[in-house]
């Protein structure tokens, strides 16, 4: 009877067909390391945000006159409200800490080059709604943060020679940033940039099956079926899903059903994660100042500026770049630019090998390079701007585009190590 | 079903035209969604001119008045302050307000009407924080310079004509709006003799 009745189901719906496809014969390399964790958690943060989300629309008033009440109200006589806004505020940290570390792994091992230039746009697209998401949604409690943050940000689009102005005054829908600018940042963060994002999460995930997960190695597991590939015991012990072998002309070695190895594992990941999530949850909701900033706990002033305005840390590295720039259309630019040349990574790398691993010395030193200056300009963004700090931002912002010239030059003839034959 | 060949000149035609009459359809649609931006009425209205006392205003003292959501500074500069706008210009940027931040009648050394009140938005021209009045400490901003305006965003400083000083990240002295003189005791923000 039930049996009748699924296949009843696959037979309009292929949907055990497509599970098959993408879970349970999804061939994965048999190497990930614990890099490999931040992808799924990702989607876990991304679910949280989601439902967390739409419990608060429940009780928050999107108004100028009713947002900072709404919200002090959903922390103080909702049942779990303060839960419920500490797990999306911590929540909305957590999903650039896990993003960042996703990305860092995709630049170790070299995942964004050929064939997976399409599958990196696409998650330097995610990143660019998610920054657009966070800053949106930073602003709807309302409190001066709030308010000083839009101030700055939307003053950023203001740079923009001769459309600048004009371009400010139909973000904002008023001379100031104002309860038209609140509806509307509202009605974008929980509508339609959400929307945005699964779909954009969707073709992630399409264009990552299409051409297969990279591994710490950085070597195909899918090789040219040409009578010289031996499948190992282990190997044939595992059906994948045949569009994967292409009709016999590829030839799968070193890889696990994604299902249940991966699923298990990442259970590991989620529940170390949610230890930590938790901690932060219950002991430290405002992450000390930098997951909710102090001066937000007042509500929006638009005649008085906080004596230093920072934003939260996930935007201050960039911040830094557009700050040691003494000239804001210029600082604008580089900041855009910043983002920019992740993107065109899979095409600024010229080098054949892929990962870290096998890679020069020199490539070794300059990605570390990249986190240190990432991370230093990260630190500079939240500190006031001193000329010695402005220095340093400088100095930094330089090593940083440093980074990705360098690589643009040495990669092309990298002096690099053999790559293995099969995965270690 | 015809066996008749397909007329391929025909059907690019119907296809191209077809793409081009949606294409007007969309960008037609779209005018409602991208307009629907812009300020409404009730905005345009709260961005009309307001009106401040400055009857009771002391020497060195700063009120601020809500324009258009923007605090606009008033401020009674003494005498000495007035001199020693003279003393730093080699340090200001654009000593001369080249840059068009103020109506004609303010491109002057004091940048104002009347040499002793000041009137300016008190945004930083740089990213739209407020600057801090320093009336005297500032000489720990500027050496030598005992007023000013300082910001605490990214450290941009004027001096107490509103002139931006150089190596911060403003790019421009702050902003004059355009006002004008009801009576001795009244000023009106957001309107002018050329604009009545």
């Amino acid at each position: 009877m039930f049996k009748n009745l699924m296949s009843w189901i696959e037979y309009r719906l292929p949907f055990m067909e497509k599970m098959n496809l993408h879970v349970m014969q999804y061939p994965a390399p048999k190497n990930f390391n614990f890099w490999y964790f931040f992808g799924s958690l990702a989607m876990l943060v991304l679910v949280n945000q989601i439902l967390t989300g739409i419990w608060l629309t429940m009780n928050y008033v999107p108004s100028a006159d009713g947002a900072f009440a709404s919200v002090e109200y959903i922390m103080r006589d909702v049942d779990y409200g303060w839960l419920l806004r500490y797990m999306h505020s911590t929540g909305a940290s957590a999903f650039f800490v896990v993003v960042y570390l996703h990305m860092l792994r995709g630049m170790m091992y070299g995942s964004y080059q050929k064939p997976r230039e399409l599958l990196w746009i696409f998650g330097m697209l995610i990143f660019l709604v998610l920054m657009a998401e966070a800053f949106m949604g930073y602003l709807l409690p309302w409190g001066q943060m709030s308010f000083w943050g839009a101030q700055v940000i939307i003053g950023i689009f203001g740079t923009i020679p001769f459309i600048g102005e004009d371009l400010t005054l139909w973000i904002r829908g008023d001379y100031v940033i104002s309860g038209a600018t609140l509806n509307r940042f509202f009605a974008l963060h929980v509508i339609a940039l959400p929307l945005v994002l699964v779909i954009l999460v969707f073709l992630h995930i399409m264009a990552l099956h299409e051409v297969g997960s990279n591994n710490p190695d950085g070597i195909e597991i899918k090789k040219d079926n040409d009578g010289t590939v031996e499948q190992t015991e282990a190997d044939k012990k595992f059906t994948f899903h045949q569009y994967f072998t292409r009709g016999g002309k590829k030839i799968i070695v070193d890889a696990i059903p994604f299902h249940p190895y991966y699923t298990v594992k990442d259970m590991v990941g989620v529940a170390g994660f949610l230890l930590v999530f938790a901690w932060v949850i219950f002991f430290f909701p405002e992450g000390g100042g930098f997951f909710l900033e102090p001066p937000n706990f007042e509500p929006a002033n638009p005649l008085k500026t906080p004596a230093h305005i920072a934003p939260v840390w996930y935007f201050t590295p960039f911040y830094a770049i557009l700050r040691a720039i003494p000239h804001p259309f210029m600082g604008a630019v580089a900041m855009f630019a910043a983002i920019l040349a992740l993107a065109l990574l899979p095409w600024l790398d010229r080098g054949k090998v892929r990962s870290v691993r096998y890679r020069s010395s020199l490539h070794k030193i300059n990605l570390v390079n990249f986190c240190v200056s990432f991370v230093a300009l990260g630190v500079l963004g939240v500190l006031p701007a001193t000329p010695t700090y402005t220095l340093l931002s400088q100095t930094f912002s330089f090593t940083y585009f440093g980074f990705f010239v360098l690589l643009f030059f040495y990669s092309k003839n990298e002096a690099t190590k053999p790559l293995p034959v099969r995965l270690t | 079903m015809s066996n008749a060949p397909v007329d391929q000149g025909r059907r690019r035609f119907l296809t191209i035209a077809t793409s081009v009459v949606g294409g007007v359809g969309a960008v037609g649609a779209a005018v409602p969604f991208i307009a629907s931006w812009n300020p409404s009425e009730k905005a345009k209205q709260a961005g009309a001119a307001v009106s401040a006392d400055i009857s009771k205003l002391e020497p060195g003292q700063l009120i601020r008045v809500e324009w258009r959501g923007k605090p606009v500074w008033i401020v009674k500069r003494p005498q000495a302050m007035l001199e020693a706008l003279a003393n730093h210009e080699d340090k200001l940027r654009d000593p001369e307000s080249v840059v068009p931040q103020q109506p004609a009648y303010a491109q002057n050394r004091h940048r104002s009407k009347k040499p002793e009140i000041f009137v300016a938005v008190g945004i930083c021209t740089h990213l739209g924080c407020s600057p801090s009045y320093l009336p005297d400490d500032f000489s720990a901003q500027v050496e030598g310079v005992s007023s000013g305006f300082f910001c605490p965003c990214h450290g941009s400083k004027f001096d107490m004509a509103g002139r931006v000083f150089q190596s911060v990240p403003a790019p421009s002295n702050l902003q004059i709006p355009p006002y004008m003189y009801v009576d001795d005791n009244t000023i009106v923000i957001g309107e002018d003799e050329g604009t009545v």
